[in-house]
């Protein structure tokens, strides 16, 4: 057994056959991960102790002759914004850098009900604040294909322990492409599913109209397995949506035989050329696959970095005046009054980014400008969100590259926040319409550096992109 | 758009951030750039589109209603068990009225 390049259907197998029990795997994935984690930094807390209490679990249930869960005995890491009852939950952050919630997230608890295993908590950016995992307060995550690189973010704690091993499967957040840069970055499977499919319960809300959970993985069954298991209504968010969960790993082997997929031009302007040739070789193993491919147009997407950056700050500006000192977190010295507690604890408690993302939030929201920005960038979100539409009456699908250059050195582009929002606009545009959407490794540049390809789908259109991947990554043979 | 260091000031004072005056003058810089760039919007005629305010698909009417269940809520100690201070059953912050 090579613990680093498990999938979920060889644990399965392995428990069944008795190869090992879930607590043997997950005392040597604990053990595993442990070692290996100061390399890349990748995990912020263990949780030991729930880790082999869920095994055990899973352990009775084998002995007692029930069947597995879908994630039975499946070793997996959760990123630092998803809650997590009794275990640390920082959101890379240190004005939570204490916090020990009182609850799960829904996902949380869906994993586990299926029989997964939590091993601990994933670095990120701070508040999921972030394209490179530079903004968390507990230091950079090191791209585990290269070292000096990094992993992309902000979920790149849970792409890196994917790529090194350290996990089989992996949860994220996604609000501007915060899982598949990471993904594309680190060379494995991200997704983030239309919004809605999974409940955002428990998730540190940082914008609630662009924040997503979705799976990493080595393969991409593993995250159809991974997203059928959390997918689905839950009466404690109102936008969960009430839509069937099909089950998505079941569908994988249909054919892909005459599906249409349209190349938007405008995501192919501006490329690193490594990148743009990486693209258009996948594009001839998905025509070679018997895809109908045609270019299409989303006319609007060079506004798409405006309009997110002012929705997500906006949004950001709100949902984070909940961290004022009082009831949770850490309380600054300077507290002799509420007003210096609240402005004092704000101040010394959130990083960089998160501040500059604050006040840009609060000032296009202020008096005067709500018109010409806020409202101004709520129109343009519906533009461009007719763009895909439109697009969609064509298309099944839409091939894009995830980001416009593989995996940067760390530290390249940390002092210019332009250029490193600059850097979302191929994830951005999937978010803001709330469509599904993933990347799937695409080989990789000379320099040995993953390439991932972007695949969109319909709203709930999720069996048709996993399909796809699926039968591409069969094909081209770039599973990580 | 340029901003000023005063308007800055200003927005840290609504977004009650306490902000050093190296960062007053980074964020002056940053937020002068960053806005600049979201005038591009204003490139686009948006006279007659909506404002895109849910992100929510076809949902039928109420599909967000759930049943009116009582449940267990946290209890008084576990929701305390994370404040910086707290004492009989409350959280304390900095007195706000002088006897």
């Amino acid at each position: 057994m090579n613990i680093a390049k498990l999938t979920i259907p060889e644990v399965q197998d392995g428990l069944r056959r008795k190869q090992f029990s879930a607590v043997e795997l997950t005392t040597e994935a604990l053990r595993f991960a442990q070692a290996e984690n100061p390399k890349t930094n990748a995990y912020l807390t263990f949780s030991d102790e729930r880790a082999l209490a869920a095994a055990a679990r899973v352990d009775a249930q084998l002995a007692a002759g029930e069947p597995l869960g879908a994630l039975g005995g499946v070793p997996i890491a959760v990123k630092d914004v998803i809650v997590t009852k009794g275990v640390k939950t920082t959101c890379a952050s240190k004005i939570l850098s204490n916090y020990i919630p009182p609850y799960d997230a829904t996902a949380v608890e869906r994993l586990e009900a299926a029989g997964g295993i939590i091993l601990g908590k994933a670095n990120c950016d701070e508040f999921a604040m972030g394209s490179s995992n530079e903004n968390s307060a507990f230091g950079p995550v090191r791209n585990p294909v290269a070292l000096d690189r990094v992993p992309g973010g902000s979920s790149g704690g849970s792409a890196a322990v994917v790529a090194q091993g350290t996990a089989v499967v992996s949860l994220g957040s996604d609000t501007g492409g915060s899982i598949r840069q990471p993904a594309s970055f680190c060379g494995c499977v991200g997704v983030t599913p239309t919004y809605g499919r999974v409940s955002r319960y428990g998730l540190v809300a940082f914008a609630s109209s662009l924040d997503h959970i979705g799976p990493f993985s080595r393969t991409v069954a593993d995250s159809a397995t991974l997203l059928g298991a959390i997918a689905g209504r839950d009466e404690r968010d109102a936008t969960s949506a009430a839509h069937p969960v099909p089950d998505y790993a079941a569908l994988l082997g249909d054919s892909v035989k005459g599906l249409k997929l349209g190349l938007p031009k405008e995501y192919f302007a501006g490329l690193a050329p490594e990148t743009g040739d990486r693209i258009l070789a996948g594009v001839e193993v998905l025509k070679q696959l018997g895809c109908e491919v045609t270019e299409v147009s989303l006319p609007h997407t060079e506004y798409a970095i405006a309009t997110y950056y002012i929705i997500c700050t906006a949004e950001v500006s709100a949902n984070l005046s909940r961290f004022d000192g009082a009831r949770y977190g850490v309380r600054s010295a300077k507290s002799d009054t509420l007003a210096d507690m609240y402005k004092n604890s704000r101040g010394e408690g959130f990083g960089t980014e998160v501040k500059r993302r604050i006040m840009l939030g609060s000032y296009v929201l202020s008096h005067g400008y709500y018109d010409a920005f806020y409202l101004k960038a709520q129109k343009v979100r519906n533009l461009l969100t007719q763009d895909f539409t439109k697009a969609f009456e064509q298309v099944d699908a839409l091939i894009t590259p995830v980001s416009p250059f593989p995996a940067f050195k760390i530290g390249e582009k940390v002092n210019d926040p332009i250029q490193m929002y600059l850097s979302d606009i191929y994830t951005i545009t999937g978010d803001l319409a709330g469509i599904p959407c993933m990347s799937v490794p695409c080989g990789t540049t000379a320099d040995g550096l993953p390439v991932g390809m972007q695949i969109l789908a319909k709203h709930f259109a999720e069996d048709v992109m996993f399909r796809l991947a699926h039968q591409f990554e069969k094909a081209g043979g770039f599973t990580a | 758009m340029k901003l000023t260091e005063e308007n800055v000031r200003y927005v840290a004072g609504l977004a009650n951030l306490t902000l050093t005056e190296q960062e007053i003058h980074q964020y002056t810089e940053d937020l002068s750039g960053i806005l600049t760039h979201m005038e591009k919007l204003n490139e686009l005629d948006t006279a007659n589109v909506e404002p895109m305010t849910q992100v929510l698909f076809a949902g039928e009417e109420n599909s967000s209603l759930r049943e009116d269940i009582e449940h267990t809520p946290l209890a008084n100690e576990v929701a305390l068990a994370n404040a910086p201070v707290s004492g009989a059953g409350y959280f304390k912050v900095p007195k706000v009225i002088e006897r």
